[in-house]
């Protein structure tokens, strides 16, 4: 909402609001009310800007296909001093003008909104003294496809037009002196849509008393009668029991011009508010409604056949609306009709062509009515109409100032369209008014922690309006009309707060009772973390939207559950509607990103939540507000809501080790992500069996299947698919990993026992076992243990060896065994022992042969 | 060898004369000065202090002396020996630590050739502010709640006094989930972890809620449709809003650094009331720079909206507004992180570069 400096000092006073104050200061001033300083506009441009006459016009293409102008320019004396007396030669790109027209010049030495210093400056060949301006470059509208043409600029106001000469100064003339301040109405203060709540917060701000604008055309307001046109309010369905009209108030003029021009100081506060003059009867209603915050709607009287009806919208019941699109309306849409039959307008919000003012009118029916806010938000958003009327009814228009607005339109419309005012004045409904309440009077200390007096609060309530009845250390108090929002002690509170300041509240840090520090989860995942950094992973951030054709990427199989996604009802684009069933999923697109940035040795990885939708579809209920749900209701909601478990994946390609003086390159290997996934485990001290294993979207034989000792599989890792490499443009070999980090720490915390360490010496003995190719070494490594029981310590693979000795399809593996009992030393024939029972098992799980 | 012989005078041995031992002994300490390797030093011991050695073989005539003339030989040939094995250690010691030195210089290496054997990676400065606020707030008592990020709407919107037609549920820009009456939303603010968090808790309640959220904003330079929040909810008797002042001047003086207080204005949510808007102090002119570009010369930087929990609120959890007041605060994490580190690009925070989080390490 804008709030011109000139507007506000006519509300509250220019004693309060002198010509010195800057727009900084007021909106200074109003944001210490609450009042949030959204931008200052004009006041931005300081001269010399003037008028000029162009008297010469040479156009002269360019090398580049343009043209542009060069022109012989006089701007009066005071330009021509720069110039010993010469016009001014300037450059300049448009051509909507001609010799002869009076434009604005901007001269060397001026600053125009940026702030952009203007100076002479040689361009296309000529040395430009200045420059002619566009209404944008003067922050006078979006129009920048030509110059202003003070012809034009002016072409409804000749006594202006006439008076115009070279040198003048422009700034006065075009209003840019002026200061708009620009404040940000937070949904709860719709009295701030006005200049009457921005005056009255301006003036509590500054500690002025406040003369409320509406109060003279209140008092001038006829009282209702019967002999006003007629209007009925007919709403047979209201929204939670309030109805959609609870006021109309309709006035007749008779015999107006509405083909008469809008005054210059009408369309100068129209245009300052931010919008565009259009005509008498729409500026003056535009007008009330900024003024007074009531919107208004003026209809044709001779196109209406006699009588008004507000009701609901009939089932399929259509409106072509002024943006010119026809609205299939909804039985919830509050309607204005003529005679209950022809929807005119969806009330709040937007009318229809149907009974509008147009250049043959003559009697005019102007309408001020009260609306209830929630079936205007419905409508608005709804049919997409965020219109001026409705933002200001969803937030609570003053439902007492009715008439008054109505009488003010009234009276600025005969007094510039001309007319008679029917003496009949049509006001029916009765608003419920604003219930009082009470409030302990103690309750802003004790809610601030700053002390204010039983006098400071009443004092404050009343200046913004309240009635406030003290009973002992209970105020009761009755809301102003305008602030709906006033409904319990807190809103008070708040009111009574900012009326000190906020400044003034002491900062005391508050004493926790001593929490347990972070979860034995968050610190595990804060080590998983560190961890796959200190691995040489790089952490990213992915957005968690994705599409079933990455899932085709990565190779799911139709049945793959993976495919079952939570599926977004207005995502941010088609081609990523879902979310994400795997890290890797959107992860992918982040690699693929830094290795088309030059880095193809790339290493990241993220943690994040999946999404997996209920198997049920169950909805969550939205129980009411304002109340704790029963038990099984917050049950329904909470089995409603997908299963997110938090999972952690990484994405390998390139070289782990780049070639250099040192060696070689190391191409990032399956293996690689594998030991990965094993690093970030040993680190929260689980140790993980590795099985191989076919899961997409990895290549089907180099892939494993990571579990915890009790069997709950954990992570997969390995190559990517070379199908899913190819589709997701990721370089040839790339490993990747995924690990669901719930089902990892969900041990977390567990507190680990130690076990005795043996000081006896350790014996090695090592074995070759000849295997089929597709037995896994952790297959037989597994039965190695088993065999050899208590008194094996570690196992270590060091050689793989084929080739004719071991024959086709076969496999050596050689492994160390080292032996360490606990409190005795083995002989040799133990030790021998022991490692034949190994080897017995091994050959009994796997078909293993020992080589000799 | 001649055998023992009483009447022999020991000057009449040759190798035992005086002068020729002392001439002995000159070659040898000559040739130990000599080598210049240890190899040489080696051949030159051989040859001087070996079996064949003229004061070896000197020694060897000794026995033959009468025993009047052993004593005066003994002890010419035994001084001589002694010099001669001095020099030669001597010398080995100094050739030693020759070599010793050389290998030194000999096995220099580049250092700054440096192989990048494990590179180390790095943590994203989102996760790395997000765990520093974590500490913060741990340090000052309180712990860490999370929610989902998909969320029942009743949570995000009506849990937290957001009726069904308020004005600033339309104003949120929410990405609803499928079908549309599912009742699922990705959640818009960190706030539905505050209504989890009373339902779930015992009072008093002291907890930060990190975490990821979503908008339906266009991603351009200084905003993106997946955000991230922290968010502050207290809970006891008796707290006030200098309280929520007190922590908010805490967490800011944490985060940015001394001397950076924070400051409330006048605002509206429907889950406080009291509201207001946050702004902490520029941590780059801490208000004294009327030029300065990162506060625009205001000396104050808006960071996100806080106040006392609205009644309904509480009721929603069970809890009871007149014996049980609170206050929240939350803010945005990327904002914080673009301020801090002075980085001017949402992309580059959004979009994963490596080389973005590489700046920052694993610490931040």
């Amino acid at each position: 909402m804008r709030a011109p400096v000139s507007w506000l000092r006519e509300l509250v006073g220019a004693e309060a609001v002198p010509e010195s104050m800057t727009g900084e200061q007021v909106a200074a001033a109003l944001v210490k009310v609450g009042l949030e300083e959204e931008g200052i506009h004009g006041g931005e441009i300081t001269g010399p800007l003037v008028v000029g006459r162009v008297l010469e016009l040479t156009p002269e293409p360019q090398k580049n296909g343009k043209t542009i102008n060069w022109c012989q320019v006089d701007v009066g004396e005071h330009g021509q001093r720069v110039t010993e007396g010469t016009p001014q030669g300037i450059v300049c790109g448009a051509h909507n003008f001609a010799v002869g027209d009076l434009v604005v010049c901007v001269l060397p030495g001026g600053v125009l909104p940026g702030p952009f210093p203007i100076s002479a400056r040689k361009t296309y060949g000529h040395v430009s003294n200045g420059m002619i301006c566009s209404a944008k470059e003067l922050g006078l509208g979006e129009d920048h496809d030509g110059i202003i043409v003070l012809s034009e600029w002016f072409a409804d106001q000749p006594e202006v037009l006439a008076s115009l000469e070279p040198g003048q100064d422009a700034i006065a003339l075009l209003g840019l002196a002026e200061e708009v301040v620009e404040v940000n109405v937070t949904p709860d203060r719709g009295y701030a849509f006005s200049m009457r709540g921005i005056a009255r917060d301006l003036a509590l701000s500054l500690g002025v008393d406040f003369t409320d604008p509406i109060d003279a055309p209140r008092a001038a307001a006829p009282a209702a009668n019967d002999s006003g046109y007629e209007v009925r309010l007919e709403d047979d369905a209201p929204i939670n029991g309030v109805e959609g009209c609870d006021r109309y108030v309709a006035r007749v003029i008779r015999g107006i011009d509405v083909t008469a021009q809008s005054p210059s100081w009408l369309k100068a506060r129209v245009t300052q508010m931010g919008m565009r003059p259009i005509s008498l009867a729409v500026d003056v209603t535009n007008y009330v409604m900024l003024l007074t915050g009531q919107p208004l709607h003026a209809f044709d009287l001779d196109k209406l056949s006699g009588s008004i009806v507000v009701r609901r919208a009939r089932a399929g019941e259509k409106l072509t609306t002024l943006d010119d699109i026809e609205r299939t309306l909804d039985p919830e849409d509050l309607l204005i009709t003529d005679a209950g039959e022809r929807p005119l307008v969806i009330a709040g919000v937007m009318g229809g062509e149907t009974c509008e003012i147009d250049e043959g009118s003559t009697n005019v029916l102007i309408e001020a009515a009260h609306f209830d806010p929630i079936s205007v938000a419905r409508s608005a958003r709804r049919h997409r109409l965020p219109s001026e009327a409705a933002k200001r009814f969803e937030r609570g228009v003053d439902p007492e100032i009715t008439a008054a607005a109505a009488q003010l339109a009234v009276e600025l419309l005969v007094q510039l369209g001309g007319g008679t005012v029917d003496a009949g004045a049509t006001d029916v409904g009765a608003p419920v008014p604003l219930d009082a309440f009470t409030m302990a009077a103690d309750l802003p200390s004790r809610l601030v922690g700053l002390e204010f007096s039983t006098d400071e609060v009443t004092t404050a309530l009343r200046r913004i309006g309240c009635e406030v009845a003290a009973d002992g250390e209970t105020l009761r108090v009755t809301p102003p009309s305008w602030r709906p929002d006033l409904r319990t002690g807190p809103d008070l509170v708040e009111e009574v707060a900012r009326s000190r300041g906020y400044d003034a509240i002491p900062s005391v840090l508050p004493q926790a009772p001593g929490g347990q520090g972070l979860t034995a989860g968050q610190r595990a995942r804060r080590l998983v973390a560190a961890t796959l950094a200190q691995q040489g992973l790089t952490e990213v951030l992915s957005y968690p939207f994705t599409s079933a054709a990455r899932h085709d990427a990565l190779q799911y199989a139709a049945d793959d559950a993976r495919r079952r996604a939570v599926t977004v009802a207005n995502p941010l684009s088609d081609e990523a509607p879902i979310l994400r069933t795997s890290v890797l999923d959107t992860l992918a697109d982040v690699a693929r990103r830094n290795v088309g940035r030059g880095m193809g040795d790339v290493a990241v990885y993220e943690l994040g939540l999946v999404y997996e939708p209920t198997e049920s579809g169950a909805k969550a209920p939205i129980p009411t507000l304002g109340q704790r749900p029963a038990d099984e209701v917050l049950d329904q909601i909470n089995a409603a809501v997908p299963a997110q478990p938090r999972h952690a994946a990484g994405i390998l390609a390139g070289a782990s080790r780049t070639a250099g003086p040192w060696g070689p390159a190391e191409p990032v290997g399956a293996a690689d992500a594998v030991a990965v996934v094993l690093a970030v485990a040993r680190a929260l001290g689980e140790t993980l069996t590795v099985t191989q294993t076919e899961h997409a979207p990895f290549h089907p034989g180099r892939c494993a299947e990571l579990a915890l000792a009790d069997g709950t599989v954990v992570a997969h890792a390995g190559e990517l698919h070379p199908k899913a490499v190819d589709a997701l443009e990721l370089p040839a070999r790339t490993a990747a990993f995924e690990i669901d980090l719930d089902a990892l720490t969900a041990g977390a915390g567990e507190v680990t026992q130690a076990r005795k360490l043996s000081t006896m010496p350790v014996a090695r003995t090592d074995v070759a076992l000849v295997v089929a190719e597709d037995v896994p070494a952790a297959t037989v490594e597994a039965a190695l243990r088993q065999g050899a029981g208590e008194q094996l310590e570690a196992v270590e693979l060091f050689d793989i060896y084929r080739g004719d000795q071991v024959g086709e399809g076969r496999k050596s593996l050689a492994y160390r065994l080292t032996f360490r009992p606990v409190d005795t030393t083995l002989t040799t024939a133990e030790v021998s022992a022991t490692r034949d029972r190994a080897v017995a098992e091994a050959a009994k799980a796997t078909g293993a042969e020992q080589r000799m | 060898m001649s055998g023992p012989n009483t009447s022999y005078d020991p000057v009449e041995v040759a190798a035992l004369d005086p002068a020729a031992i002392d001439a002995a002994v000159e070659q040898a300490l000559a040739a130990a000065a000599a080598a210049s390797t240890l190899e040489e030093l080696k051949a030159a011991r051989g040859a001087h202090q070996g079996d064949k050695s003229p004061l070896a073989l000197a020694n060897r005539e000794i026995g033959a002396l009468p025993p009047s003339a052993k004593a005066e030989a003994g002890k010419r040939v035994g001084g001589a020996r002694g010099r001669v094995g001095q020099a030669f250690a001597a010398r080995q010691a100094e050739l030693e630590a020759e070599r010793d030195e050389r290998i030194l210089v000999e096995e220099r290496l580049d250092m700054t050739v440096v192989p990048p054997r494990r590179p180390l990676g790095a943590r994203h400065p989102i996760s790395l502010t997000i765990e520093r606020i974590e500490e913060i707030f741990t340090g000052l008592g309180w712990e860490i709640a999370e929610g989902p990020e998909v969320e029942a709407e009743w949570f995000n919107f009506d849990s937290l006094n957001f009726g069904p037609d308020h004005p600033a549920r339309a104003m949120q820009d929410t990405f609803f989930l499928q079908p549309a009456d599912a009742g699922l939303v990705m959640r818009t603010h960190t706030s539905p972890v505050q209504s989890r968090a009373m339902l779930e808790r015992q009072l008093p309640l002291f907890i930060a809620c990190p975490g990821k959220v979503f908008r339906t904003d266009d991603l351009d330079a200084t905003h993106t449709p997946v955000f991230h929040q922290i968010e502050g909810l207290a809970v006891a008797e008796g707290l006030t809003m200098a309280n929520l002042k007190g922590t908010l001047d805490r967490f800011a003086a944490e985060l940015f650094g001394p001397g950076v207080t924070t400051r409330l204005r006048p605002s509206f949510f429907p889950f406080t009331e009291p509201s207001a808007e946050m702004d902490f102090k520029c941590p780059i002119c801490l208000g004294q720079d009327s030029g300065c570009r990162v506060c625009g010369g205001t000396g104050w930087i808006e960071w996100g909206g806080c106040g006392m929990v609205n009644r309904n609120v509480l009721a929603a959890a069970g809890i009871d507004p007149d014996r049980y007041t609170g206050f929240a605060f939350g803010m945005g994490i990327e904002r914080a992180v673009m301020l801090r580190h002075g980085v001017a690009d949402m992309f580059d925070i959004v979009e994963g570069d490596v080389r973005f989080s590489q700046q920052f390490g694993m610490e931040i």
